[in-house]
This record gives structure tokens, C-alpha cells and sequence, in this order.
């Protein structure tokens, strides 16, 4: 790159002279790799807040009675920190996987369309600027939930209107992210490189990212009509003026249901990758993997009411539904006995990716057992709204997204920053989060089964003990993961250089680039060695 | 600096346009928040600043790209990129859309009748809204805003509708004509399709004064006037932005810009164009008609 050029950036580089200075290399960077750190640095920023509002949240709860704080505050905690969590953390940090990894592994030379890809990161900072502003304003911050029902969130105050807005924002980030993948997927794979031969990790993504496009713009919707009941006087969710404040829950959930998948399906893709690798056999099943993917994106368009069962439906309506959400334990389990019968006679080791995979196989399932457990229409009447389901979305978010995300993060690490991160380090990582996190959540199992209530900042001092495991639980998780930022950054500095193939077995185009990968690869189309990929020469 | 070869995927390097959209998409919401936070009416400045700022950014994204086009830096491929942004991105407007038609749907076929007393809702309507039919059009059992009448769909929006629909007719030939490497047939059958969507935008005015000023049908006449002001309006916003693309290709084609075989900034706005138009079919079906 020539450094006088001004107006017109037509050059193409074929140096590795990464841009000067931190404006261009970073705010206006086109480059996948450098966009892809972006978003993971920003994951890990929103990570460790949404986590120290997590953390708030256990210590009000470590004891019944008011401690600490408002239950106004209280309120505002569980509110943003699922905002947080979800559009700033886990969605983030998969978009910045999608972009490093996805080039690499269909032998790209960057995103199909990397001035889009630049703006939906930098949106991202902007709109969570926004929504943790109105912390600091008259009546605080969104306190309603994250699901922003009506009629509650349209007493928010003055925040209503940056909730609404830091929502559109965080849908046109995602929704151009997920073009990107498309565009990239379909049209930037190596010449020789066909569907059934992409990486599994790539799958998930492509599913994923048709599963963003459809239901972003309906969240985008819901959120216009709140903010005009609240604002302009419309009746979307006004029984008086003949609309229905379930309307809301139904849009809500028909974005809602699809966005806990997007979620999860591309760490399942990336414990698909992981999981070969370390039992040094094929993925068992590839093909079944990628329909049963596509089956759970199907299945989630059309079970969205199961998160209303208590609300008010005719029974028909909760029949099918609940039939609906059972069916989706079908493909899921057909991707459990894959991952099991991969590693069934496998030459089996147990590096720290390897271990956050295995974690992430039980403890995911077990929040998919208790998924099943809420699909039944009548028992959910008892589970709704209590700690069961706090436990049930923490199993399949902390340990099945997030475990997901930390396995990733081990397993690429040394090709993004050419430096294999301490072993010893990354296991007692493993071990802490792993036992802290079970002491943290499956406590409130039996917390929600004898019936005590979600986002309420007290409770009955019948569930003090579970609690108070819970809390300290919370604590221990919360601490190995500012850990987790120690090990990321002593990595990235300095340690022991990774080879390009890092990994003895692992099979993929993004080992047969050098470590760390080079700013700019696969510059030249053409055929890739389909050898080296996973699923290159099976089908 | 090296001209990308034909065989090489183009990427652009250092983008200032994306921030740029950013500042100005922050900028225009925290101005549209504290407006509508305001207790007095003021005029929202901050709001059009960023508007403002966000339109700079389009003129000079779009600038950039088309200079990029016509100084032939892209390939099929990058084509075929640009190709699957649009079509997606029109599926996610057609999601969107999905969203307001869901809310209609939902209101007509369950809330109201419910409302009404059918259902499980008997007890709903005998206690807390006793003797409210639950027919459409409705204002709600709270008749919020007062007895309304509604627009007539065989006036002005038939004639909205034969307008649109000539106007897919004209961009066609339009799109005929610049394949056949007729300049001057393209451009009149352009302006003749601005034309066409001015006329409609003009004449969807005109039925929202006449909505509010004689038909009392206003956005807080319940979920009917809910419904239609939000499914009309974000339509027509959506041809304003359509009128303003297509005047932009017709400038582009005035100065000779595209090829009779290579013009997808053309093609991506004829399927916007499109699009509204079908958006609109299923507005006069089932919004005006039905």
C-alpha cells in the first residue's frame, strides 16, 4: 500500500504492509482479519461487563432481603446484562470467528464485501455507547427485561427511545454481517471447493447467517411499534384501541426462538471442527451434520410460542407448539451421537480446545434435557418464569455458546497470533470455569423447581443455600474469566511460536497458511489442495 | 499502485465511508430520541444533522463505487457479490414488511374477535368491554380518536395501484432498451417511471390529508389507523428512496455510464422497484380492499 495516496484507494497491495497508524488501520480497515480482532476484542469487552453486571446480580441474590441495591437497579442489571451478553458478547464474538476463520477456510482473499463488513463492526460500538448511556440518565436504564415486553418497557422512560434505536442499530450490524457471510460463502470458495466440501464451521455459518436475515428485521419491527405506542400514540399493544400486548411476545419470539440458534449453531460448527482434530479421526456423519443443522434452522422458525405457553393461547395452539419443540430434539441429537461416535475409538487427547469441546457435548445436552423438560406445555406452567429456566438458558448459553466461543478462541489462537497460549494455563482455566459454573448454575435447577421466581432482586429465605452455592459459584466463574483475558493477552504478546500447522491432525486451509496468518492470504484465485481440507475429497 | 488484474477479487482499501455512515446513524437517533423526549415541541436540529451526515455518506459511498465500476476494477465476481447483497438485503425488507402485515393479520383475525368476546375472550368482553363488536375497521373497544371512515379503495388507491404497476411496466422497457444499446428510449422510459412514482407519492399525500382532515382516520385511531399508517407510510418511504435511486441511474445513464451488458446498478434498483410495487399489491389487497 502506498502511503500518499488521498483520494483514491485503488491500489492493490500485494505487499504486507499492513496500514500506518491506528484511524486507518483500524477504523477504516477493509481487512477480514484485522475486522475480525475488532469484533473479538469488542466480544471480550462486552463479555467482562455483562459479566461484572452478572456478578452484581449474584451478589444482591448471595443473601434474601435487600443488600445492596435498588430493586429498581436490580432490574436495570438483568435487563442490560442480557442485552449485553446476547448483541454484544456471543453474537459479536461468532461474527468476529466468521470473519477470521471463514476466508481462511474456503481459501478466500477476504469478505465479499469489506467496506459493508467494516461498517457493521463499527456500528457496534456506537449503538452499545448509546444503550449503556442511559444508565446515567433520569429513571436509569431499560429495566424491563431484555425481551422488552409491553406494556412494562413503555414505562421506561426516557431510555425507551435508545433501547429501540440500539436495537435497530444492533439489526442492521448484524443483518450486513450476515449478508457478508452469504455473499462470501457463495461466491469466494476456491474454484474447486463445493458445498459438501466446506468445513462444518462454515455450514453452521451460512445457516446461521440466513436465519439473522429473516428475523432481524421483524425484531426491528416489534421494537418501530413500540417505540410508536410510546411516542406517537399507535395501538399496537393497546387493548383499548383493539391491539393486543401479546402481539409483541409473538414478534418478539418469532425473531427470538431463531436467535437463540444463531447463537448455538456455529459453535456447534466449531466444536465440529475441534472435536476430529483431537480424536484424530473424521468428523463421523458430515452430511447428516449439515441437514440436521439445517433442520434445527428450519424447525426454529415455527415453535416460537413455546416461550409463551403461560401466557394465553388456545389449546391447539399450545398442542402444536409443544409437538413442534420436541421435534427439534431430533437433528440435536442427531449432532450429540456425531460428536460421541467421532470420538468413539479415536486416538483421543485432551489439549484445552479439546476439553472446552467435550464440556461444551455434556453440559449442553444437559440444558437441551431441560429444554425438552420446558417444551411440554402443561409442566411448563410450573418451570415458567422461575430459576428453572434462568438454569436452562445459562447451560445453553454459558457452557454451549460461550464454552463454544473460549474452545474456538484456544484452538485458533496460536494461527492468529502465532503463539501457542500456556497449556498448564489454558487447563486450569478449563477446570475453574468448568466446576464454578456447575456450582453456579445447577444449583438454581432446584431453585426453579420449588418455585422461586426470576428477575426478583429477594426471595423466600427457603432457597438461602442454593443461592448463596449459586453466588459463589457466580464469583469463581466471574474471576476465571478475567483470567481468561490474562492468558488471551500473554498469549498474544509473547510465548512459544506455533507452527503453521499448529495442531498434529487438524485438517483445514487455515493450517496451511503460516502462523501467525499473514495479512493477507489466498490473494491469488485459484484451486485450493483439497487434501488438506477436512471433508475435500469424501463426497 | 498496480490496476487489479482481471482474475483478482477487487478489495478496497481504507474505507472512510462506514465510520462516516456510523457518526451520522448515532447522530440521527439520539437527535430523534431527545426530540421525542422533549416536553416542548422543538424543531429536531441534531435529527437532521444527522440525517444530513448520513446522506453525505451515501452520495459519497455510491461516489466511490461507481467510479470504482467505471474504471472497471471489478470482475463477474465482484458482480456476483453485489448481486447477493441486494437480493438479500431486499429479503430482509421483506421481512420487515412481514413484521406490520403479521401485526395486521394478528389484530384482524385474533385480537379483535377476541375483544369482542369470541373465543376465551367472553368473559374479557362481558367484564371489561361489554357491547364492543369485535368487527373490522376498529378503533378498539376504547374507540380511541373517534368514529373514523375509511379510504375508498377504488378511487385513489386503484389509481395508485395502475400507477405503480406501470411504472414496473416502464422501468422494463427501460431495462429492454439499455440491453438493445438505446440511450435516448432508456432515459425517457426512466423519467417517465420517476414520473409514475411521483404521481403516486403525491396522490398517497394527498389521501393521508384527506384521512385526516375528513375522514378523521389519524395514526391514533386504534389499530386501524395503526396498522394502515405504518404499512402505507414505511411503503411510501420506501418509494421516495426508490424515486431517488431510479433519478440517480437516470442521471448515471445521461452520462453514459453503464453497458448493454454489464449494469447492475440499474438492475439492483429495478428490483427494489419492484419490490415496493409488490409490497404495494399486498397493501391494496389487504389493507384497502379486504
Amino acid at each position: 500500500m502506498s502511503h500518499d495516496i488521498t483520494h483514491n484507494e485503488i491500489g492493490h497491495d500485494h505487499h504486507d504492509h499492513k496500514p500506518k497508524g491506528f484511524v486507518k488501520r483500524w477504523l477504516m480497515t477493509t481487512n477480514h482479519k484485522d475486522i475480525g480482532t475488532l469484533y473479538l476484542v469488542f466480544a471480550l469487552a462486552m463479555f467482562i461487563l455483562g459479566g461484572a453486571m452478572a456478578m452484581v446480580i449474584r451478589l444482591e441474590l448471595f443473601q434474601p432481603g435487600l443488600q445492596f441495591i435498588e430493586p429498581h437497579f436490580f432490574n436495570q442489571m438483568t435487563t442490560m446484562h442480557a442485552l449485553v451478553m446476547i448483541f454484544g458478547a456471543v453474537m459479536p464474538a461468532f461474527v468476529g470467528l466468521a470473519n477470521w476463520m471463514i476466508p481462511l477456510m474456503i481459501g478466500a482473499p477476504d469478505m465479499a464485501l469489506p467496506r459493508m463488513n467494516n461498517w457493521s463492526f463499527w456500528i457496534l460500538p456506537f449503538a452499545f455507547t448509546m444503550l449503556l448511556a442511559t444508565f446515567f440518565m433520569d429513571g436509569g436504564a431499560p429495566a424491563g427485561g431484555w425481551t422488552m415486553y409491553p406494556p412494562l418497557v413503555l414505562q421506561g422512560g426516557h431510555n425507551v427511545g435508545f433501547l429501540v434505536f440500539a436495537v435497530h442499530m444492533m439489526g442492521i450490524s448484524s443483518i450486513m454481517g450476515a449478508i457478508n457471510v452469504i455473499a462470501t460463502i457463495m461466491n469466494m470458495r476456491a474454484p474447486n471447493v463445493g458445498y459438501l466440501n466446506m468445513p462444518l464451521f462454515v455450514w453452521t455459518w451460512l445457516i446461521t447467517a440466513f436465519l439473522l436475515i429473516a428475523v432481524m428485521p421483524v425484531l426491528a419491527g416489534a421494537v418501530t411499534m413500540v417505540l410508536t405506542d410510546r411516542y406517537f400514540a399507535t395501538s399496537f399493544f393497546n387493548a383499548a384501541g383493539g391491539g393486543d400486548p401479546v402481539l409483541f411476545q409473538h414478534l418478539f419470539w418469532f425473531f427470538g426462538h431463531p436467535e437463540v440458534y444463531i447463537m448455538i449453531l456455529p459453535a456447534f460448527g466449531i466444536v465440529s471442527e475441534i472435536i476430529p482434530t483431537f480424536a484424530r479421526k473424521p468428523l463421523f456423519g458430515y452430511v447428516s451434520m449439515v441437514y440436521a443443522t439445517a433442520a434445527i434452522a428450519f424447525l426454529s422458525f415455527i415453535v416460537w410460542a413455546h416461550h409463551m405457553f403461560s401466557v394465553g393461547m388456545p389449546l391447539g395452539g399450545e398442542l402444536y407448539f409443544m409437538y413442534a419443540t420436541m421435534m427439534i430434539a431430533v437433528p440435536t441429537g442427531v449432532k450429540i451421537f456425531n460428536w460421541v461416535a467421532t470420538m468413539w475409538k479415536g486416538s483421543m487427547t485432551f489439549e484445552t480446545p479439546m476439553l472446552w469441546s467435550l464440556a461444551f457435548v455434556v453440559l449442553f445436552s444437559i440444558g437441551g434435557f431441560s429444554g425438552v423438560m420446558m417444551a411440554l406445555a402443561p409442566v411448563d406452567l410450573q418451570y415458567h418464569d422461575t430459576y428453572f429456566i434462568v438454569a436452562h438458558f445459562h447451560y445453553v448459553l454459558v457452557t454451549g455458546a460461550v464454552y463454544g466461543i473460549i474452545a474456538g478462541v484456544y484452538y485458533w489462537l496460536p494461527k492468529w497470533s502465532g503463539h501457542m497460549y500456556s497449556e498448564r494455563l489454558g487447563k486450569i482455566h478449563f477446570w475453574w470455569s468448568t466446576i464454578s459454573v456447575n456450582v453456579l448454575f445447577f444449583p438454581q435447577h432446584f431453585l426453579g423447581l420449588a418455585g422461586m421466581p426470576r428477575r426478583i432482586p429477594d426471595y423466600s429465605t427457603q432457597f438461602a443455600e442454593f443461592n448463596m452455592m449459586s453466588s459463589i459459584g457466580g464469583f469463581a466463574f466471574g474471576l476465571a474469566q478475567v483470567f481468561f483475558v490474562y492468558i488471551v493477552w500473554k498469549t498474544v504478546r509473547g510465548g512459544e511460536k506455533a507452527t503453521d500447522q499448529v495442531w498434529d491432525d487438524a485438517k483445514g486451509l487455515e493450517w496451511t497458511v503460516p502462523s501467525p496468518a499473514p495479512y493477507h492470504t489466498f490473494e491469488e484465485f485459484g484451486p485450493v489442495d483439497l487434501d488438506k481440507m477436512a471433508h475435500g475429497k469424501i463426497h | 499502485m498496480s490496476e487489479t488484474s482481471k482474475d483478482q477479487y477487487y478489495v478496497p482499501h481504507l474505507a472512510k465511508w462506514p465510520i462516516v455512515g456510523t457518526v451520522g446513524m448515532t447522530v440521527t437517533f439520539v437527535g430523534a430520541t431527545l426530540a421525542m423526549n422533549s416536553q416542548t415541541s422543538t424543531t429536531p436540529w441534531v435529527m437532521y444533522a444527522g440525517i444530513a451526515i448520513i446522506l453525505t455518506m451515501f452520495f459519497g459511498w455510491f461516489s466511490e463505487v461507481i467510479k470504482e465500476s467505471e474504471d472497471n476494477l471489478y470482475n463477474k465476481q465482484v458482480d456476483g457479490s453485489f448481486r447477493m447483497g441486494m437480493i438479500w438485503f431486499i429479503f430482509s425488507e421483506v421481512m420487515f414488511f412481514a413484521a406490520f402485515f403479521g401485526a395486521l393479520f394478528y389484530a384482524r383475525t385474533l385480537s379483535i374477535p377476541w375483544l369482542g368476546g369470541e373465543g376465551t375472550g367472553l368473559a374479557t368482553n362481558e367484564v371489561l368491554w361489554n357491547g364492543f363488536e369485535g368487527v373490522w375497521p376498529s378503533n378498539g373497544p376504547g374507540e380511541l380518536n373517534g368514529r373514523f371512515e375509511i379510504i375508498d379503495p377504488y378511487h385513489l388507491p386503484l389509481v395508485n395501484t395502475l400507477l405503480l404497476i406501470a411504472s414496473s411496466v416502464t422501468i422494463t422497457i427501460a431495462h429492454h432498451a439499455l440491453r438493445a444499446g438505446n440511450r435516448s428510449q432508456t432515459i425517457f422510459w426512466l423519467i417517465a417511471t420517476v414520473i409514475l412514482g411521483a404521481v403516486f407519492i403525491f396522490f398517497q399525500a394527498e389521501e393521508y390529508v384527506l384521512a385526516y382532515q375528513e375522514f378523521n382516520l389519524k395514526l391514533s385511531s386504534g389499530i386501524y389507523g395503526s396498522t394502515f399508517f405504518m404499512l402505507t407510510g414505511f411503503h411510501g418511504v420506501h418509494v421516495t428512496l426508490g424515486a431517488i435511486m431510479i433519478s440517480i441511474i437516470t442521471i448515471r445513464v445521461i452520462k453514459g455510464h453503464f453497458k448493454p451488458e454489464s449494469h447492475f446498478g440499474f438492475e439492483a434498483v429495478a428490483w427494489y422497484w419492484h419490490f415496493v410495487d409488490v409490497v404495494w399489491l399486498g397493501l391494496f389487497i389487504f389493507v384497502y380492499i379486504l
